[in-house]
Parts: structure tokens; sequence; C-alpha cells
């Protein structure tokens, strides 16, 4: 029974919740819900909202780069760990720290590395090269690209450990096999290990896909958005609304908009997950 | 670990493939070392030496006056204690909401092992699902739920919070584990007379301390970090010290003096970090065993 009511409150959070915040999305709340029932206003409002568009563009941006950027830095990481290395713990433990450091001190340190003043800029200025600029931080086209980098820092450890176990759970005789055909080595990985790691792939790109739609703290600790709205996300746009702006409904809409795309994303993974093991 | 190396030739030769491959593991080190070197160096500057404006040089007179300014004395806004309180806080949120979300989330992961229906699987889904919802879409009902118990902004709300938050994510872990501990052990258990709790107290759990020490360290890396449900949950009186280091940092007062700033990063980033270096093969066995299975 304790576990029935464990599973109630869980039901009752989460879906409740997602119920009650699709309502009020399709309501004019704004300080206090108000249960008038508007249609789809809220939705039109959104999507025709300048800022919505702009966080949605930079979310897939971010995402894109974010994602295959890790993916692709992550799995160099553990295939050259894989190599018999020396002090493979060692790097192992160096690669995989900035996950256990929290997206808040991460966006922070990057934010003072990346400085155009005191940071990176303001040093190799002061070495003599007077003209050397690199200031994507302030800079509103390439702020975006900031984030990707802080991103690319804080997970890449994490696919590396996960490709890793992937390679070492490998059959030994593929690789014999491997070897007696004289497959150079990197077409070994990209045209036999790597496609029979298929489930280890499609589930590190679902945790980095989670990590783009709920981003949030590396943008508030980075760049807050700025310069401008250059770096503006969804889920900051509704946090922002819900609270600062206190727009209920728009926030709510927002929010359902950023839930439909997440399931959208899942969908084919959830798919083959469960037909995998029923 | 013992196995020969496959296709050790290469167009290089194997020498200066061995070469090019530590070249890349060294400035993947140095790139991952960077930003945290960078700012324990800086924290140790005198303000003098922070004007120079040199992010890379070595402190020349090393000093803790930056970290004691962040740790007790530093503004948050009004209130000018530094990160200390923020420090406390968070034990305090953390080490509750950890223990209740691991030991519930292995209840929960063992009945849901146990119950073999197709309900089951259907559960097993809503369960998934919720990982990956985004928290905006709860945040305003969470609130709404929370005022109603006179919760909201408050030390128990918060705990709260992150152990329903956290619920899916260790019910997950621990399911994935339960189904593979033989059906014979909880099946003589309940021949014995023992009901489902009680079998689950003195014959389960004890059988999993691995996975218990992996989930808790797990949850106390996502609480300790934390920001956004600090920051909306726990109220001035609670808040967590992710949040209180953004407050030092966006003070008007405070952006003058980087090192006292970059000093309360590396104090708020130390718990984790330690645990991080005292349990590395439990994190890193969490981590594949969430991800992989999940």
């Amino acid at each position: 029974m304790t576990v029935v009511f464990f599973f109630g409150i869980v039901a009752v959070f989460f879906y409740g919740s997602i119920v009650w915040t699709g309502y009020m999305s399709l309501t004019r709340s704004t300080l206090m819900p108000n249960y008038n029932f508007v249609g789809f206003d809220q939705y039109i409002k959104l999507f025709t909202n300048h800022r919505w568009l702009v966080s949605c563009l930079n979310m897939v941006i971010f995402g894109v780069l974010y994602i295959v950027g890790t993916l692709a830095f992550g799995t160099l990481l553990a295939v050259f760990a894989d190599r018999r290395i020396r002090a493979e713990s060692l790097f192992r433990t160096i690669f995989l720290y900035p996950l256990a450091v929290s997206l808040i001190v991460t966006g922070l340190s990057w934010r003072w590395v990346l400085d155009p003043v005191n940071g990176l800029q303001g040093l190799v200025r002061g070495m003599g090269w007077e003209n050397f600029t690199f200031d994507w931080l302030t800079d509103p086209d390439r702020a975006i690209y900031t984030l990707v980098i802080a991103g690319i820092w804080h997970s890449a450890g994490l696919i590396m450990v996960i490709i890793l176990a992937g390679l070492r759970g490998v059959d030994e005789d593929l690789w014999k096999a491997i070897r007696m055909e004289g497959i150079p080595l990197w077409r070994a990985y990209l045209q036999v290990i790597f496609p029979g790691m298929r489930p280890v792939v499609a589930s590190c790109v679902v945790l980095l896909m989670s990590d783009v739609i709920r981003g949030y703290d590396l943008v508030i600790a980075m760049t807050k958005g700025g310069p401008g709205i250059a770096t503006e996300m969804p889920a900051k746009f509704a946090v922002d609304y819900y609270f600062a702006r206190v727009n209920l409904g728009l926030a709510s809409a927002a929010s359902i908009a950023m839930l439909v795309l997440s399931l959208l994303l899942l969908a084919p993974y959830f798919y083959s997950e469960f037909r995998r093991r029923t | 670990m013992t196995r020969s190396l496959p296709g050790e030739r290469s167009v290089f030769g194997p020498r200066a493939a061995r070469l090019g491959l530590y070249a890349f593991l060294f400035a993947s080190a140095a790139f991952f070392l960077l930003p945290l070197l960078l700012v324990i160096s800086n924290s140790l500057k005198p303000m003098e030496e922070i004007r120079q404006g040199n992010l890379l040089a070595l402190p020349v007179k090393p000093t803790f006056d930056a970290w004691l300014t962040a740790w007790k004395s530093a503004c948050t806004g009004l209130e000018c204690g530094g990160v200390r309180p923020g420090l406390w806080n968070s034990i305090k949120i953390t080490v509750p909401a950890v223990v209740i979300s691991t030991l519930a989330g292995a209840l929960n992961g063992y009945a849901l092992a146990q119950w073999k229906s197709r309900h089951a699987n259907l559960i097993m889904l809503l369960v998934m699902v919720g990982l990956f919802i985004p928290y905006q879409a709860m945040l305003y009902p969470t609130v709404k739920i929370l005022s109603s118990l006179s919760l909201f902004r408050t030390y128990s709300g918060i705990i709260l919070v992150h152990v329903v938050y956290g619920l899916p994510y260790t019910t997950l872990l621990f399911r994935n584990f339960y189904v593979g501990v033989p059906e014979e052990i909880s099946r003589a258990a309940r021949m014995e007379g023992a009901s489902f709790l009680r079998t689950f107290r003195s014959v389960i759990l004890p059988l999993s301390t691995n996975i218990l020490v992996v989930v808790a360290i797990l949850q106390f890396t996502g609480i300790w970090n934390d920001y956004l449900l600090g920051l909306i949950f726990a109220g001035n009186d609670n808040l967590p010290m992710t949040v209180q280091l953004t407050n030092i940092v966006n003070n008007a007062r405070g952006s003058a003096s980087p090192n006292v700033n970059m000093a309360a990063a590396v104090i708020t980033a130390i718990p984790t970090l330690i645990v991080y270096f005292l349990s590395g093969r439990y994190f890193v066995r969490g981590i594949a065993a969430g991800a992989v299975k999940g």
C-alpha cells in the first residue's frame, strides 16, 4: 500500500500537474488562475512572440551543436581511452569531473574565462597580439556558441563513460575477425563497432536532448539570456513568464509546447525500447 | 582489459599514432582542467594582482582573504553573510532529500520489478516519460499544491519537491537492479510468511548496498547542484548555495571583486567534487547503469 501511495503522489504531481498546466494554457490567466476558456489564443500569442521564436531558434542551434559536439568529443575520448593507454583512470577522472560540478558553477567559470576584458582575449592581447579578438560572449551573433563550449565541457565525460562501457562490451571475437580481415581501425569503428552500439548511442542522444530542452541553469549563470535576447531559451522564457512577468497563461502554453516537443522527440526511442523488451 | 590491441597498424606507423593519441589526451585534459584551475588560482590572488588582469598568472602572494570574504562576509543582496548560511541550507536540504528519495525509490523499484502484469509495463512507461518531462510543465501546479498545504517556500516544502521530482529517476535505477535479482530470494521469504514490506526491509535491502550507494551519490550530486527548484521553492530562509552564489556574483557591490566571486564558486563546488573523487567508481557505475539500461 505504501507503494501505491508513492505512485499516487508521483501520478498527481507529474500527470495531474500537466493536465492543470494544459488547462491553464487555454485560459487568459495572468497572476491568478482564471478558469474561463479562451481556446488556443495563448498559443497564437506564443508563436507570434518574437522572444519565444528567438528562444526556439536558439534552442535548435544550441541543441544541434551541443549534441553533435558532445557525442563526437565524448566518443573520441572513449575510443582513445580504450586503446590501453597509460594512466587511464587518471585521464577518465579528469574527463568526467565536470559532471559533478553544477551548471551554475560551470557557467560562471566559463563566463570568467571567456570574458573579453579579463579573460582569454585580454590575456592574449597582453602577450602582444593586440588585434586578437575572442569576444563571443558579448557578441550577439556568437554568444550562443559560448554556451555550446561550456555545455560540451560539462557533458563530454558522461558520453565518454557510456560509450566506453559499450566498447568494453564488444565481443572479443568481433575484434579478432576485424584483425584477420586487416580492416583499418577507423573503418572498423565506423562501419562495424558503432553500428552495433546503436542502442547505446540512442540513449546518449536522449540524455543530451533532455538537457537541451530543460537547459536553464547554464544560461542563467553564463549570459542571462543576453546580450539582448541572443541566448534566450524556452525553459527560461517559461520561468520568466511564470514568475517575473506573471503571465500564467502564456507561460503554461510555452511549457506545454516544450512538453510536446520532448514527447515528439522521445517517441521513436520509447517505441523501439518497448518493442525490444516485449 | 587483458585483450590484445586490434589493428595497431596505421598510416603513420604505431609510434606516431601513439604520440598523436597522447597529444590528444593531454590537450583534452588541459581543456577540462583549465576553467577549474583558473578559477582556483585567481581566487587565491589579492585584489592588486587581479587588477593586473593576467588570468593565467599564478598568484604571487597567495592568500585566502578572498575565500574568507566569500565564506562569511560577501553580500548576496541586503545581507552580507557570504556563502556560509547557504552551505548549511544545502546540507539541511540535501541530506534528508537524498535519504528519502533513495529509500522510496528502492521500495518502488522493488515493487515494480516484482509486479508482473501488463499494467506494470504501462506504469514503467509512465515513470520513464516522467524522467523527461520539462519541469516547467509542473512548476506552477506544484506551487499551488504546496501553497494549499502551506508548504510553499518552507523547509519541508523544498524537501518534498526534491523527493517527488527525483522519484522517477531513483525508481527506475532500482527497478533495473531488482529485475536482475533472482526471484527465488523474494519467494523464499514470502513462503516463510514475511509480508511484502518485511521481505523488502530484511531480505532485499541488505542485498542492495551497492546500488543504494550509487543512487545516493547520483541524487546527492543532482540535489546539491540544483538551482531552479531551490530558487522557487526553498524560500528566503533556506536558499541553497547555488542560489546564494549567483546572488553574490550578480550583486552590484560584489561584482567589483572577481576573486571573491571565484572563491565562492569554488566553495560551492567543493562538496560534490569531494564526493566525486572519493567515490569515482560508484559514480561511473551509476551513470552506466542509469543510462545504458534506462
